[in-house]
């Protein structure tokens, strides 16, 4: 389990936004608006963001600044969103993507 | 050299570490790519268009040093005697709907 | 379609230096960055910087991003964020990709300052959760304040590996092991140091067999390589950790000017794939300048003095200054940029296994196996004396451009002289104060106040101390030799934690007198 930093020796206490809820895979978790959607995930234990479209493996955050689109998820209904890079806002419907959809493979028919 | 399609570069040989990940977009392995080479993929262009190979989301930001090595192996040449792949607009990954709304100068985004 | 003086694609350290000299120039200029926030990495840039004074040497990364920043600012430099430039012309026209749509500008000019990329490998086990670059580490630690995970591998000893280990440490992470498959630790041996004191195991030419885990790393497997980086069968060592950190070099990110039609070359010594420029940055393309780490990897300070020549260069280019002025402000600038690269690790000497100092002295095997100067090994060094009283022992033992240490002290007890990249030398004759000063301007933390005789048989080390919870006086514990394993027992008897010290405490602490050249680092009693 990943765990936010309380004091840093060298940036002391790090300013955040105000504390929102939002949802992940229809579950209420919370995080600080304006960090990034994978920073809250990340505090909150989440790993995998998505399963891959052949091999249906499960990925996650990897270049944390938008370059390697590994830890892309579906963002109020919308694919591809890369979460490393996409602020948080309260009340975001965030769901694991599966190849590009927010189904199971099973249930999209793969 | 790398130009020369008369040279022999033998056949595919099978490896232990085909399976390998490469292009963690599109999901290509090394032994896909190894295998394209021998197929006549010869240049970064031509892998990419064969195997889609740093086509996917990231544009090959990850994998393109990587396919690079493994295509000039195979090649036995330098990766430094591989040209890169063509650089080309978009640059980013970016929504259709986006890219085709063009904004004009005294237009508000 | 808008028409800019120059337009600058990247706000990182070249960036903005380039925006701040090209706008007192008088130019209309534009930075585009594809980010939320402007200053590229140097706001996860936690550490003090190398160099001279002129070099902001000894001002942390993030503290000269905010200058660089307000600078950028009263020079009336108009930077873009959340703005994308996905294409760029031959005639120096650039597409944007701004909030929902698509912009098109006209630069006259044009400067490239898109930075670098993290270079990966593969291993079975590369693409799980878990596995993440060490720039995603320092992203999500030093702009996030979110822990990747509890214990750590790190691949990579170059000081892109070894400044985040570090600053993985300093956030409270464990880090379980350096590995790296070259046989030498790549980056600065002050930076090794200060991760090895902490009790890390460097594993040098080593890479990873396999990341273990379903769905998550749960542990790693790495084994030894030989001369042909083939694992040797049995070497295999398992740690049990929930993250893997690829630190394993950076390419220049070129494609812009690829794209543009620049003449391109793919140069080992520069980091891949660059565009042939003169030494100033001019590309093939008259008007187009490339500037930092995309022509060539180098450090943020570097970039930014790039960058000022870069400004200057579109400034003469649009006829804002006379080709005097621009001459004169150049060699300026090239001269602190000669400084940077000099030394073992000068672009220059890269892949070249230097075996000796400037001075003549033995470069430690053990630094570059194991990532610290052995017991027997510091005593050749300059910095190292012994004398009554109290006095600074400057374990800085490879040639690397760095000398606040030297101004550092008001009673001239250290001395580097006119070449920056000189190893500092301890002078005999000096009487220190013990003011601390010199062991927190040392970018490396390589320097401590050694009193070898302080009475009752016990011996003082002053160190440089970087982490939470700061020990109080009285704490007691063991001090660490430079392995960073235990040698003796130790008590806290003073901490000091100044403004001028701009974050780094000085702990002493006493130990037994004849570990006072051993003990580097203190533990505290759990």
């Amino acid at each position: 389990m990943a765990e936010r930093i309380k004091e840093h020796p060298i940036l002391g206490v790090q300013e955040k936004g105000k504390p929102v809820d939002f949802f992940f895979d229809g579950k209420k978790i919370s995080g600080y608006e304006g960090e990034p959607i994978a920073a809250a995930l990340k505090a909150a234990g989440v790993m995998i963001h998505r399963y891959t479209q052949k091999q249906h493996k499960p990925r996650g955050i990897f270049c944390a600044i938008g370059r390697c689109t590994d830890c892309v998820m579906v963002v109020d209904g919308v694919p591809n969103v890369r979460t490393c890079i996409t602020p948080l806002k309260a009340g975001m419907d965030v769901k694991t993507q599966y190849g590009a959809s927010d189904k199971p493979f099973d249930e999209q028919g793969v | 050299m790398i130009n020369d399609r008369s040279r022999d570069i033998g056949p595919f040989v099978p490896a232990d570490d085909d399976d390998m990940l490469i292009c963690r977009c599109e999901e290509v392995t090394k032994g896909e790519i190894r295998r394209a080479v021998h197929e006549g993929m010869w240049t970064i262009t031509e892998i990419r268009r064969y195997l889609r190979a740093g086509m996917g989301l990231c544009q090959g930001q990850t994998c393109s040093r990587l396919v690079k090595g493994i295509a000039a192996k195979e090649l036995g040449v330098s990766p430094a005697e591989l040209e890169p792949a063509t650089s080309r607009v978009p640059m980013r990954p970016i929504e259709m709907r986006i890219f085709a709304n063009e904004i004009k100068e005294g237009e508000e985004v | 379609m808008k028409r800019y003086d120059l337009i600058i694609v990247g706000a990182g350290p070249s960036g903005l230096s380039a925006a701040i000299e090209a706008a007192k120039r008088g130019l209309e200029v534009v930075v585009f960055d594809e980010n939320e926030k402007p200053g590229g990495q140097l706001f996860k840039q936690i550490h003090k910087f190398f160099g001279s004074k002129e070099h902001r040497a000894k001002t942390r990364g993030f503290v000269i991003g905010k200058e660089l920043l307000e600078e950028a600012d009263k020079a009336g430099v108009k930077v873009e964020l959340d703005a994308a430039v996905i294409g760029l012309y031959q005639d120096k026209e650039v597409v944007v990709k701004i909030g929902d749509g698509i912009k098109h500008f006209k630069g006259d000019s044009i400067i490239i300052a898109t930075g670098a990329a993290e270079n990966m490998v593969t291993f079975p086990g590369w693409t799980l959760p878990g596995v993440i670059g060490a720039g995603a580490a320092q992203t999500m630690i030093n702009l996030h304040g979110v822990l990747p995970g509890k214990r750590v591998l790190m691949l990579g000893t170059g000081n892109v590996g070894l400044v985040v280990s570090f600053q993985l440490m300093q956030c409270g992470c464990e880090v379980a092991a350096l590995a790296d498959a070259a046989p030498r630790v790549g980056g600065y041996g002050v930076h090794a140091a200060k991760v090895a004191r902490c009790g890390v195991p460097f594993y040098l030419s080593h890479t990873i067999v396999k990341a273990e885990g379903e769905d998550r790393v749960t542990g790693v497997t790495i084994a030894e390589v030989d001369k042909n980086f083939k694992f040797i069968p049995g070497t295999e060592k398992y740690f049990d950790v929930d993250t893997i950190c690829l630190a394993v070099g950076l390419s220049p990110m070129s494609q812009l000017l690829k794209m543009a039609g620049c003449k391109m070359e793919d140069n080992p010594k520069r980091g891949g794939q660059v565009p042939l420029c003169d030494k100033y940055g001019r590309t093939s393309l008259p008007g187009v300048i490339a500037a930092g780490d995309v022509s060539g990897i180098e450090e943020a300070s570097s970039a930014m003095i790039e960058g000022r020549m870069a400004g200057l260069i579109a400034a003469e280019y649009l006829g804002f200054i006379e080709k005097e002025e621009l001459d004169g402000e150049l060699e300026r600038l090239e001269k602190s940029l000669k400084e940077l690269r000099q030394g073992m690790f000068a672009p220059k000497n890269r892949g070249k296994a230097v075996e000796k100092t400037d001075e003549g002295i033995d470069i430690s095997e053990n630094l570059l196996k194991k990532g610290y100067v052995a017991d027997d090994e510091i005593e050749r060094y300059p910095g190292v004396i012994h004398k009554i009283g109290v006095h600074p022992v400057i374990e800085c033992t490879q040639n690397i451009p760095c000398n606040p240490c030297q101004d550092a002290c008001p009673k001239g007890c250290i001395s580097i002289g006119d070449n920056i990249t000189s190893l500092p030398i301890a002078v005999n004759d000096s009487q220190c104060i013990n003011c601390g000063m010199c062991v927190a301007s040392c970018s490396g933390q390589a320097i401590f106040l050694v009193d070898e005789d302080c009475g009752g048989g016990f011996a003082s080390v002053t160190l440089p101390y970087e982490f939470l919870p700061l020990p109080k006086e009285g704490t007691k514990g063991k001090a660490l030799g430079r392995n960073g394993k235990p040698a003796c027992d130790a008590e806290v008897v003073s901490v000091k934690s100044m403004k001028a010290f701009d974050k780094t405490n000085l702990l002493t602490v006493k130990v037994p007198k004849e570990y006072a050249m051993k003990a580097r680092f203190f533990k505290a009693e759990p």
